[in-house]
């Protein structure tokens, strides 16, 4: 519901990440891992994000996002399962105490720029 | 939409290099390697919530240092949650000292009616933010800011109503609350499992109209827990008091816990 703020977000940490003896590099890509439990729609994230990037250091890039599926673990039994419908009780021994092992991430894991050697 | 609101820049770096929340490293130095032909990866490996989560530690430090319970109250809305807080705070006080921070997009209606408890309040309009959907960490330490946080023990945080997006934000509170009310269908936890995961306990409104409506209250207690197995659901209505002791005393511990701590 608020991905213009998170591509916003997203743009000002991957314009500080590109180091400063690169300051005319062209970015071509910005890699990012979305957890499915978030509330996050790729599709309006991907739209928000390529109308925002106009007239900064990341116009022209790409965004790639790969999304994490909930995994859970039971702190009972220890079994791990990916966890597709919103039920969160253990499947092997029906126990609701667990630990999500993935699922909520919102991570900007790399950005990719053009190889200046290649550029030219 | 205002760029206002996400520019925190700020806040990224001013403790260092490396940031430990929530159970996962942030390193922010940059690694170059090769990718593909043709381009070069430099690693970054952040979370976009960065800026949101280290105002939240703020936040959370400075109600540690001021002995405050913060009680973050989150819902779809019309589910009753400001009609419960006036109740609530008429219980509450003057035993516990209360004030309130309240977000809305517009109006001072919410705050108008917490403020007949003689509890301080404050109004957030998020127009000013561009008409945001949730309450930022950063936008509950300026709201704090009105508030003498030494006259207090208990910061009532009424967020935006909405089950999606307030969910996704830590403000520095110490639990999580969410209200669903028997008129909005007994499957919202389903629909949401987000926040009723992030919450720590749950609160069913409205339940004096369950004679005149088909709301299964069993089912929607049944899956609240099957989204979040345990988590203590209170039968309430905001318009009776019903069901008010139990919710009332599982506040009043919770504050008197971390008060004692």
């Amino acid at each position: 519901m608020h991905e213009m703020g998170i591509a916003l977000e997203i743009i000002d940490i991957a314009e500080a990440s590109i180091p400063a003896e690169m300051k005319d590099v062209q970015v071509e890509s910005v890699n990012l891992r979305i957890g499915k439990l978030l509330a996050i729609v790729p599709e309006s994230l991907t739209f928000c994000f390529s109308v925002a990037i106009k007239d900064t250091r990341l116009e022209g890039a790409q965004l790639n996002i790969e999304q994490i599926p909930v995994v859970a673990k039971c702190k009972d039994c220890d079994n791990h399962w990916t966890i597709d419908e919103p039920a969160f009780a253990c499947p092997k021994c029906e126990s609701g105490s667990l630990e999500l092992i993935s699922g909520k991430e919102l991570d900007i894991v790399s950005i990719e720029v053009m190889d200046e050697d290649h550029s030219t | 939409m205002s760029i206002e609101f996400f520019t925190t820049r700020k806040y990224y770096h001013h403790d260092g290099t490396k940031h430990t929340h929530h159970g996962h490293d942030h390193h922010h130095g940059t690694v170059v390697g090769s990718k593909r032909s043709g381009t070069r990866e430099i690693k970054v490996v952040r979370s976009v919530l960065d800026a949101n989560n280290i105002m939240a530690d703020q936040n959370r430090k400075l109600f540690a240092e001021k002995n405050v319970f913060v009680l973050n109250v989150m819902s779809s809305p019309g589910s009753g949650k400001t009609e419960t807080l006036v109740k609530s705070l008429a219980l509450l006080m003057p035993e516990i000292k209360c004030a309130v921070v309240v977000g809305d997009i517009c109006t001072t209606n919410d705050a108008d009616r917490l403020a007949a408890s003689g509890a301080p309040v404050v109004q957030i309009n998020t127009d000013e933010f561009g008409g945001d959907c949730h309450l930022a960490a950063h936008v509950i330490e300026a709201a704090v800011g009105g508030i003498d946080l030494d006259t207090i023990d208990l910061l009532i945080v009424e967020n935006i109503g909405n089950l999606v997006c307030p969910a996704e934000f830590d403000i520095g509170e110490d639990e999580r609350v969410v209200m669903l009310s028997v008129t909005e269908g007994e499957d919202k936890p389903l629909k949401y499992p987000l926040m009723f995961r992030e919450c720590n306990a749950a609160l069913l409104n409205k339940i004096d109209l369950l004679p005149y409506l088909d709301c299964d209250r069993q089912e929607a207690v049944d899956n609240i827990h099957q989204v979040h197995p345990d988590i203590p659901v209170f039968e309430i209505s905001a318009k009776t008091e019903e069901g008010f002791d139990a919710w009332i005393q599982w506040l009043k511990d919770k504050v008197a816990s971390k008060l004692h701590a």
